[in-house]
């Protein structure tokens, strides 16, 4: 735009502008004081406190890498890494594989469709603490259910969370039971989303169903599937509650994890230094994942 | 055979069970095609492997998801000598609340429920009002940083929150600047559900799309930004506004290791807090009752909004 301006036309603009300005940050002001709060100055603050030796008393000390020593050399550690990649990995190989079978039957059925959807997301709604001592009971080595059921097929009872051995399983199987139904219900609409034609292309080809399914269901899905699997593995290695209400890391520290031995050390050992140099290296993995995710999910869409 | 490829129609879900005894005559609906054939599902065997298959999963799960809801309705009407009996009674022995009336009383229930009400709905206030006002402003206004702001609230959906807990709580214990201690207060879930990078991006992504032909209209009849907010925006934003509310409301609802954190005091609690903090001290029947009555808001509320749960998930899950 090549018309020349007048001074008195420049100082309305700048009016015009300012005002404008003033406007959208009275609009951004609430979101903008919250995020710089909660968001913000806590990831900035995690890096310093973890530098620090802090007991809110007296002024902080710089302790250089002192707290990542200590938390180094606590033989927890290494089993709160060695827990949440094993928990992480079954959790995969149960709670990524089922869902998307699930889905995949689910999206051949012609009947019973409603109830079948509506059941496997009934235990999302639940809070996630009410499931988890629900299956505390069910674990009850006693009169819990889940050795009721395998006496009731002549099969012995195991001892659940009381066991180094299925201490952690028990986990896995709490949290999949729990978060199955939103996995299941992402991968049926994207299974629908799958062209007819492709299918029918590949039935004249002669391809069976499993060769259909691997030739076009998992090529035409793939994009989903990755995102998902991305999602999963970063909320997964923050599992937290799971160990907290049902075994409290133990038995022997077999289902300690990064968070929850990070939530100990501030709030059980007064450590807060220790606690967030685990939160940090915990950060900087689940960052490493966020950025392949966003990554993927930028470049296709 | 003619297959109309485009999408489904608008779910007419055939709640009908199996019905083996009516083994259906005509041909399965071929709406949309899936890896299976229409063909295929009506041969003979096609046919019979189709029931089998379909009353086999209907049991499995049934089983794996209705069950646990039976144990723990039923098993909250027990005494407590039946609830520890081997082997357990299967059928409901009698019907009778009293389990739930004590919990009721006992765990101070309707406290809890009351405060995450509170919480759920201050924080659904804060979240909608704050948010859409900082979305209209990135995708409308357009001030100097714009988008520098924009990319660093979008920053922070790369670091989950659960890693920043403690220096978050320490932000709680002792807000810098103002040095208040919001500790035990509900501002300390309120305000930290406004800073939720997922509802700014649905928010503002949404805006964007909003013709800028409607805004220019308004604005030449002088509205201000406010009123063009008010009344152009928001009423064709509803949608979104909908997926937004119901994601901050669960997610308050659903949470559990933040509210313990920082609502510590007995009286402050959550209702997931709360009986986690009395499960020890309370018989297991009694405690089993108080996780029905916990978990009946959320299936009632998923029973109202259910087809909104639904698409918030997928559009979430796909786009986010």
């Amino acid at each position: 735009m090549a018309v020349p301006q007048t001074r008195a036309a420049k100082g309305r603009r700048f009016g015009i502008i300012a005002r404008r300005n003033i406007t959208a940050y009275g609009f951004l002001s609430g979101a903008l004081i919250c995020f710089a709060l909660f968001s913000w100055y806590p990831m900035f603050r995690e890096v310093v406190l973890s530098f620090q030796e802090n007991n809110f008393v007296d002024p902080p000390v710089w302790v250089g890498l002192e707290n990542f020593k200590s938390v180094f050399q606590d033989p927890a550690f290494k089993s709160a890494w060695v827990n949440t990649g094993v928990f992480t990995l079954l959790a995969l190989l149960v709670g990524y594989v089922i869902p998307f079978m699930t889905a995949l039957v689910l999206n051949e059925l012609r009947h019973a469709r409603g109830y079948l959807r509506f059941v496997v997301y009934l235990p999302v709604m639940l809070p996630p603490a009410v499931s988890v001592l629900l299956f505390k009971w069910f674990y009850d080595p006693g009169p819990g259910l889940f050795n009721q059921v395998l006496g009731l097929v002549h099969l012995p009872g195991l001892s659940w969370l009381d066991s180094t051995d299925t201490a952690l399983i028990s986990l896995v199987i709490v949290s999949t039971w729990m978060n199955l139904g939103s996995g299941t219900l992402i991968y049926l609409a994207a299974l629908q989303t799958v062209p007819s034609e492709l299918y029918e292309a590949a039935e004249l080809d002669g391809a069976g169903v499993f060769r259909r399914i691997r030739h076009v269901t998992i090529p035409q899905t793939r994009l989903i599937l990755l995102v998902m699997l991305l999602l999963q593995v970063i909320a997964t290695m923050q599992v937290f509650i799971e160990p907290y209400l049902l075994t409290g890391g133990g038995p022997e520290d077999a289902t300690v994890t990064v968070v929850y031995l990070m939530y100990q050390y501030a709030f059980n050992f007064g450590n807060f230094g220790g606690g967030s140099a685990l939160g940090l290296m915990l950060m900087i993995v689940l960052m490493v994942f966020s950025a392949v995710y966003l990554r993927v999910s930028r470049d296709n869409t | 055979m003619p297959h109309p490829t485009a999408t489904r129609p608008p779910e007419k879900a055939p709640q009908k069970g199996p019905a083996p005894g009516r083994r259906a005559r005509r041909p399965f609906p071929s709406t949309h095609r899936t890896v299976l054939s229409p063909y295929q599902l009506n041969t003979r065997w096609g046919r019979r492997a189709y029931w089998a298959v379909l009353t086999f999963i209907v049991m499995l799960f049934t089983a794996v998801f209705v069950f646990p809801f039976y144990w723990m309705v039923t098993g909250a009407m027990k005494t407590g000598e039946e609830f520890a009996q081997i082997p357990p009674t299967y059928t409901p022995p009698r019907f009778t609340l009293e389990n739930y009336v004590e919990a009721w009383n006992l765990m101070n229930l309707d406290r809890f429920l009351g405060n995450t009400l509170f919480y759920a709905f201050g924080a659904w206030a804060f979240a909608l009002a704050f948010d859409v006002a900082a979305a209209y402003a990135l995708s409308k206004l357009r001030p100097f940083f714009g988008n520098v702001i924009l990319l660093m609230m979008l920053a922070t959906l790369m670091i989950p929150p659960t890693v920043l807990l403690l220096p978050m709580y320490l932000t709680v214990k002792d807000v810098p600047i103002v040095n208040l201690d919001l500790l035990n207060t509900p501002w300390a879930i309120w305000l930290p559900a406004v800073a939720n990078g997922f509802n700014i991006f649905l928010l503002k992504r949404f805006f964007d799309s909003v013709p800028a032909d409607l805004l220019e209209a308004a604005q030449l009849d002088g509205a201000s930004a406010l009123r063009i907010l008010w009344s152009v925006i928001l009423p064709v934003s509803r949608p979104i506004l909908g997926v937004v509310s119901i994601f901050t409301v669960v997610n308050v609802w659903r949470d559990f290791v933040w509210p313990l954190l920082v609502l510590q005091e007995q009286d402050k609690m959550t209702i997931s807090v709360g009986i986690t903090s009395l499960s020890a001290n309370t018989p297991q029947n009694v405690l089993v009752a108080a996780l029905v009555i916990a978990s009946l808001p959320t299936i009632i509320v998923f029973f109202i909004f259910q087809r909104h749960i639904m698409v918030g998930l997928t559009a979430g899950g796909l786009k986010g």
